[in-house]
């Protein structure tokens, strides 16, 4: 039940492109044609899945308050969680290039299609971002973390799916000239954001509704009460 | 202009307009457009990108010669991931408070692709002043669409400015709130960036025709 609600939580609520613009420039620069979008997509999908519970796993062994206790006590103090800047980056950039050596290696069918698209997702913000949002929402497992890191990859081929099909159809309509290309780009992945929005109350149901409503009882009971001393403090008024 | 030569004036007055890196190069919008809701955070953010760019250009331009075409980008990203941290740490010193608001967004300044791509573009083949100058240029080029951008969500969102009441104040209804002004809380959400920087990129373009594009 985690796992489902963090996935679906990962591609919609919280999706990388609409949520916290994470990708951006890939994601405006690559949505021209679908099929290179699908590409570029997949391949965000790989790093994030592989990425994200590798660095999960530095930042539990490695780099978090007290997560060298595992060497001996007196490690135990260490703190080095300034250095996960760096450790994810440069876990990142190494595991782009296995990842390109692998695929390379046993599947040349996969490298064609993703291969020009694996270099440019070292510096993608979305992959980086998968990795500083797992370490900033505490997520507590190294299965939640690949739940996590597949669901935000999915979210993000979603968001360039869209965008591409998009493109390729706006082609046809009459957009104002200054708008044309980048402007009309923007102001499109701006609705569907708003879109995406929608999203937002679709995990928040249960058990939290009935935890507000008496709160806002309360609030109203005060505000009656309130009401009621204001109109006696009235009349008091009146009288004298 | 005896320290700044022609060129050099070029440099950084190219990236403020003409050649924008966020509208016309469209690099660095990731880390961006999440924390323009408030001037305050663009500045800082500016102000951020603008130390990095500034002196991660030298560095790499310094470096230029000795770095092995084939590992440049790890060497790169190490650069500014080292710059990012400092960075990182004097907020956290100094501005407590701002850097939460800031949260991932400023250890996103490492992927910002305008980072990356005037070190490729430029500080790879040009000397440390020139370079230095380029990333001054472009930060603040960057800087100003972050700042236009805070500007307007700050004040149509919540009518303040740099946290100042400058539209009145919304309960007492004071100033245009007495006119039955109200904040357009939509502002503040997300998806406004995008549109407001779409419509930059509108009046810029209707402004200079040459930078208009195919579709």
């Amino acid at each position: 039940m985690e796992h489902i609600e963090l996935f679906f939580k990962s591609i919609f609520i919280d999706n990388m492109v609409f949520a916290t613009f994470l990708g951006m420039c890939s994601y405006l620069a690559v949505s021209k044609k679908v099929s290179t979008a699908v590409g570029l997509g997949a391949a965000v999908i790989f790093v994030l899945a592989v990425t994200v519970p590798l660095n999960w796993l530095l930042d539990q062994y490695i780099l978090q308050e007290g997560a060298l206790s595992w060497l001996g006590e007196e490690y135990a103090s260490y703190d080095l969680s300034f250095l996960s800047f760096i450790m994810f980056i440069a876990t990142i950039a190494t595991m782009v290039q296995l990842v390109e050596i692998i695929v390379e290696k046993f599947s040349p069918s996969l490298y064609n299609s993703l291969g020009i698209f694996l270099p440019l997702i070292a510096v993608n913000c979305a992959i980086l971002g998968g990795s500083l949002f797992m370490q900033s929402r505490e997520i507590p497992s190294i299965g939640l973390a690949l739940t996590y890191g597949v669901g935000s990859g999915i979210g993000w081929f979603l968001a360039i799916l869209a965008i591409a099909a998009i493109r390729e159809k706006i082609r046809y309509s009459a957009v104002p000239p200054a708008l044309r290309g980048l402007g009309i780009t923007f102001i499109i992945t701006g609705l569907m954001a708003i879109g995406f929005m929608s999203f937002g109350g679709m995990l928040t149901g249960g058990d939290e509704k009935k935890e507000e409503k008496p709160k806002v009882e309360a609030k109203v009971e005060k505000e009656k009460i309130k009401k009621e001393a204001k109109e006696i403090v009235a009349e008091n008024t009146n009288i004298n | 202009m005896g320290l700044l030569s022609k060129k050099d004036v070029a440099l950084i007055k190219d990236p403020l307009f003409d050649n924008n890196p966020i509208t016309i190069q469209v690099l660095g919008i990731c880390s961006a457009l999440a924390i323009t809701a408030e001037l305050k955070a663009s500045i800082v953010m500016s102000i951020s990108v603008m130390f990095v760019l500034g002196l991660g250009n030298v560095v790499i331009s310094l470096m230029r010669n000795i770095i092995p075409s084939k590992i440049r980008i790890i060497v790169q990203l190490i650069v500014v991931a080292t710059l990012v941290i400092i960075v990182d740490l004097v907020l956290k010193a100094f501005a407590y408070e701002l850097s939460k608001t800031l949260s991932v967004f400023v250890g996103l300044i490492i992927t910002n692709c305008i980072i990356m791509g005037r070190f490729e573009a430029f500080a790879l083949g040009n000397g440390p002043w020139r370079s230095f100058l380029d990333g001054i240029g472009n930060a603040v080029g960057y800087g100003l669409i972050l700042i236009a951008v805070g500007f307007f969500r700050e004040l149509l969102g919540s009518g303040t400015l740099l946290g100042i009441k400058v539209l009145g104040d919304p309960i007492e209804k004071t100033g245009l709130y007495a006119f039955g002004y109200e904040n357009n809380g939509f502002m503040l959400l997300s998806p406004m960036a995008l549109i407001v920087v779409g419509i930059i990129i509108w009046v810029q373009r209707t402004k200079n025709k040459a930078l208009i594009e195919e579709n």
